[in-house]
């Protein structure tokens, strides 16, 4: 996973993005993708607004304002835009987190088990959120071991078994066997 | 120019962050005042042997008020993994550094400010160099500071009970700045005596080659540090 | 396993040639050595003292080069030998700061003097006891071995400015004499033969605090072998 977000070099093999060799100059690629983790990367004591212009500055977003106040409005946030961080349910700072992850329109959004901690309300929250986004052009990967949250979303499936790709099955076949039965054994398999 | 940039916007984070807690800068000034307080008991500050270790106190309240601050400086970076947010961003890591030494060292100057002045009228000390080169040597004893306390800090937030382990591990290698900062204060605060001048200037060559040197180290080495 | 055992036996030459240099050196010292002046037998401790003193350094230069290698390299071999040589090293400063004041308190009559190479050496001490910390605080194998390489590289490079800084800061109050200056050619031969029998075992110790830990880590593998299997 800290391969995939270019934190670290893959040790072996190669990582291509849009068809395109990561080397040696990560720093660019990162302007293509949008980490969402269970730490939500935001700051406790600035405001929404402060947190989020601040990682636009980073990530070089041009005509900023608009572009904040409308990925806020698709997380549903607009409303708390002036408020502290610190102020927010786990929830609501998890919806953020998607909102700063979305705010430099990356192409592959990377979600690394973002459940964790959320409540039943906040998970269905998110979920819509999550929904509105694969309609935009954009990757999603999204890594979690909650079996039934992950498939209702996805439409490939991969099980990882230590590092090693185990399963791979599009849409139809998990959805048409007992996909857990397939998970257990390659677990066991190992 | 996009480096600049990026670099104003991290130390305007700290400030705006800062700004809003205030749990650095006041913790560190209250903690200075509190040196003063506890060297003027410690030395009856009218005595003229107080008057020899004054530079010694003033660096003394400096720096353990700066370990206090660099311990914070990335405790709050930690608290959502914020700084694993920070590398995720296409910045380069080196802004990182110089950005959060920049704050540092910005932080300090601040309570060095307000302390200052604290310390002169408590323990009724005059000025006898020119006012301009005490501060231009207090400056570049910080800066020193602040670059590789900076460096350590974020080494030390990488370690479990690091609040403990930064002053253990900055302090003896702060050494030559402790001593060519308290040297040059000393020399500046008995009004640059001309046969002192010479020392004066190899102490001040001295912190200059060290700042030089341990901005550039880190520099080199912070992709280490900040590594997951 | 053979090449563990290969291992060992060149531990063994490495401690045969140690004993037997450490034994002629004794002889260099005590019988070869003509006595001092004015010191007379307390002055015997000065061979062990700068035989200690310049394996410190040597030790702590091998953290250096070792830290820069394994940074380069992300082979662990070098993090075992940077922690080997600063656990060595550790050792021969605290020799060196117990024999300078016996040593100092024959020639200036005071335990401890601020002279600038003793100045330094505890500092190294304090440097490198820190270098412990950081590697005493952090659990993961990998990340423990990038922060204590940053350490002992940042730690290295701040000697030589710490020997002058403390070499000025000294020279101001008090003044001293230059130590071994004229140093008989008979004193200076058991000199050698003292530097060259720490340094043997310098290597001697070293391999066996890399063995120690390579064990460690490999007894560590095993016992996460066998948790998986639980």
């Amino acid at each position: 996973m800290k391969i995939l977000s270019l934190l670290n070099k893959p040790t072996s093999g190669s990582l291509e993005i849009n068809g395109e060799e990561v080397g040696e100059n990560q720093s660019a690629f990162r302007r293509q993708i949008g980490v969402v983790s269970h730490q939500t990367f935001l700051y406790n004591h600035l405001t929404a607004f402060e947190n989020l212009a601040f990682y636009g500055r980073m990530y070089e977003v041009p005509r900023l304002r608009e572009r904040i106040s409308q990925v806020m409005e698709e997380v549903g946030l607009q409303y708390v835009l002036g408020d502290p961080v610190r102020t927010f349910s786990r929830g609501m700072q998890q919806r953020l987190a998607i909102a700063r992850a979305i705010l430099h329109s990356p192409a592959a959004l990377f979600l690394d088990e973002p459940y964790t901690g959320l409540d039943q309300h906040a998970v269905e929250i998110l979920n819509q959120v999550l929904l509105g986004l694969q309609n935009q052009q954009r990757t999603v990967i999204l890594v979690t071991h909650n079996f039934d949250q992950g498939l209702n979303l996805c439409d490939q499936a991969v099980i990882m078994v230590k590092g090693q790709l185990a399963h791979q099955a599009g849409r139809e076949e998990f959805m048409a066997r007992d996909f857990k039965q397939v998970y257990l054994r390659c677990v066991e398999g190992s | 120019m996009g480096y600049w940039r990026k670099l104003g916007a991290l130390v305007g984070k700290d400030i705006a962050v800062e700004f809003k807690t205030k749990e650095m800068l006041s913790s560190m000034f209250i903690f200075s005042f509190l040196v003063i307080v506890i060297f003027a008991f410690a030395f009856t500050p009218s005595r003229a042997t107080t008057r020899e270790v004054f530079p010694g106190i003033l660096w003394i309240g400096f720096a353990f008020a700066g370990v206090l601050g660099l311990n914070r400086s990335f405790a709050g970076e930690k608290d959502n993994d914020c700084l694993l947010g920070l590398m995720l961003t296409p910045v380069d890591r080196t802004a990182i550094f110089l950005a959060k030494a920049a704050s540092n060292l910005l932080f300090l100057v601040a309570v060095e400010a307000v302390s200052l002045p604290l310390f002169f009228v408590l323990f009724d000390y005059r000025l006898e160099g020119p006012l301009w080169l005490l501060l231009a040597v207090i400056l570049l004893g910080t800066i020193g500071f602040i670059v590789i306390g900076t460096f350590l800090a974020a080494l030390a937030a990488n370690t479990r009970a690091s609040e403990i382990l930064l002053p253990l591990i900055l302090f003896p290698v702060i050494m030559p700045v402790v001593i060519g900062a308290v040297k040059c204060t000393a020399i500046v605060l008995a009004g640059v005596p001309p046969e002192l001048k010479g020392e004066l200037v190899r102490w001040v060559q001295l912190l200059g080659v060290y700042n030089i040197i341990f901005l550039t180290v880190p520099l080199m080495l912070f992709d280490y540090v900040l590594e997951v | 396993m053979r090449g563990k055992a290969h291992n060992l036996r060149g531990h063994n030459l490495v401690a045969w040639i140690t004993a037997f240099l450490m034994l002629v050196s004794l002889y260099a010292i005590f019988w070869y050595a003509p006595l001092e002046k004015y010191m007379l037998e307390v002055q015997k401790i000065f061979y062990i003292h700068v035989g200690a003193a310049w394996n410190a350094f040597f030790a702590f230069f091998v953290v250096f080069v070792a830290s820069v290698l394994y940074l380069k390299t992300r082979d662990l071999k070098y993090d075992v030998l940077a922690a080997a040589s600063a656990e060595v090293g550790l050792l021969f400063t605290t020799i060196v700061l117990l024999t300078g004041p016996i040593w100092g308190k024959h020639s200036w009559n005071t335990w401890w003097t601020w002279e600038p190479r003793l100045t330094t050496t505890l500092i190294l001490w304090f440097i490198y006891f820190a270098y412990f910390l950081v590697r005493a605080g952090v659990a993961e194998k990998a990340r423990r071995a990038v922060l204590s390489a940053v350490f002992g590289i940042i730690g290295f490079l701040d000697v030589p400015i710490i020997y002058i800084s403390v070499r000025w800061w000294g020279s101001h109050p008090m003044v001293f004499g230059k130590t071994g200056g004229g140093l008989h050619p008979m004193m200076l031969h058991a000199l050698i033969v003292s530097v060259v029998a720490f340094t043997f075992l310098y290597v001697y110790f070293c391999q066996k605090a890399m063995a120690l830990e390579n064990t460690r880590q490999e007894l560590q593998e095993i016992k996460e072998k066998l948790r998986e299997r639980i």
